[in-house]
């Protein structure tokens, strides 16, 4: 028996192929980066262990329903329910650390992140399924050839849309006039006591962003989003913050003439380079997207009642 | 919601009703009793005009 024996039992073939890939698809989906969750190594373990399984129900469905045996489609439901209790996990989990940090991601940012481990399982599930199929129908070649074009897809989809997208992003300076501070000409806060102030004059950087469309306006006023940008640029460029300073909170606040969004930082790196990316490159949430010009979209001579 | 949970003035009579009241004598007393208060109580000290703080619990 050499190592080329499972290649003559195709069965086997396709759920060890399809089991290789769909974990291999959850592992390259699993990028730590500077958020920092999955916390190196114990959560990635959690998810490994979840997405290896999760590759192994997808690729043993398609043996088990070539051979007529239709009841394995529960176990696809069964897991399914298994990965939904994946989704409260990282919701509570994130919940109860949101409460200790200076500059808390939000629910919004929370419920993204949740949803999106939750889907990436099914993710893998489906990678697994595909490839176990193409094996136990074509051979492993072809088997193969689905499964580095599932890689593929999922590197390909494995990062969303970014703030960079939806709007303009541009430095603007902050003033504090008397106990009024502003970015560019966005009112954003009054700030009582002279100290305040002064850090806020030194420290403070400023960005408004514009809308690069009607759709993008209504994203940008989000609170889950406009909290997410604060959250992530304050992780990447520091917060100049602690318990008991109130008075020293980043914050974005809209210009409700324009719908252009001002955001007052007070950052440990005043790199403005680095700074611009961190903003730029900030997740732009599901739950913050919304179309509303394509509902509002009417046909030319169409009454306006439809 | 925001509440104010306490006022520092240099003029009494610009503050009336039910609110823990801070009378100091000058401006720089004003400020360093505000400056204290925000420390103590975890809420924001903000400036109504040249003579009047009031401090605000946001939690």
């Amino acid at each position: 028996m050499n190592a080329f024996w499972v290649f003559n039992h195709s069965d086997l073939t396709g759920v060890v192929m399809g089991t290789v890939v769909g974990a291999a698809s959850r592992f390259l989906m699993l990028k730590s980066d500077y958020r920092q969750y999955p916390a190196y190594p114990h959560g990635k373990i959690i998810h490994l262990a979840l997405g290896t399984i999760a590759a192994a129900l997808g690729s043993v469905a398609v043996p088990a329903l070539l051979k007529k045996d239709f009841t394995a489609i529960t176990f696809l439901g069964m897991a399914a329910q298994q990965f939904r209790d994946v989704r409260n996990m990282e919701r509570n989990t994130l919940s109860a650390i949101d409460k200790q940090e200076l500059v808390p991601r939000g629910t919004t940012y929370i419920e993204g992140t949740a949803v999106v481990f939750e889907g990436r399982n099914y993710l893998s599930i489906l990678a697994a399924f595909l490839t176990s199929m193409g094996v136990s129908l074509f051979g492993w070649i072809v088997g193969l050839a689905i499964g580095i074009v599932c890689l593929g897809v999922v590197l390909r989809f494995r990062k969303g849309k970014t703030i960079k997208d939806v709007a303009l992003i541009e430095f603007a300076p902050v003033r504090v006039e008397g106990p009024d501070a502003y970015v560019g000409d966005i009112y954003m806060m009054n700030v009582g006591l002279p100290e305040n102030q002064e850090i806020i004059r030194r420290i403070g950087m400023g960005f408004v962003l514009s809308p690069r469309s009607d759709d993008a306006k209504v994203t940008l006023t989000n609170l889950g989003q406009r909290q997410a940008i604060l959250h992530d640029v304050s992780v990447r460029l520091g917060v100049y913050r602690d318990d008991g300073e109130p008075a020293l909170l980043p914050l974005a606040k809209l210009d409700l003439e324009s719908g252009k969004l001002g955001i007052l930082l007070l950052p440990r790196e005043h790199d403005r380079e680095v700074a611009l990316r961190a903003v730029s490159n900030v997740p732009l949430l599901e739950a913050a997207v919304r179309m509303p010009t394509e509902a509002n979209y009417r046909k030319e001579g169409m009454l306006p009642d439809g | 919601m925001a509440k104010i949970i306490a006022v520092v003035t240099v003029k009494p009579d610009k503050v009336k009703g039910g609110l823990p009241a801070f009378l100091t004598a000058d401006e720089g007393e004003m400020t360093h009793i505000a400056k204290l208060l925000e420390k103590i109580l975890d809420a924001a000290a903000h400036r109504l005009g040249d003579d009047l703080f009031i401090i605000v619990d946001r939690h």
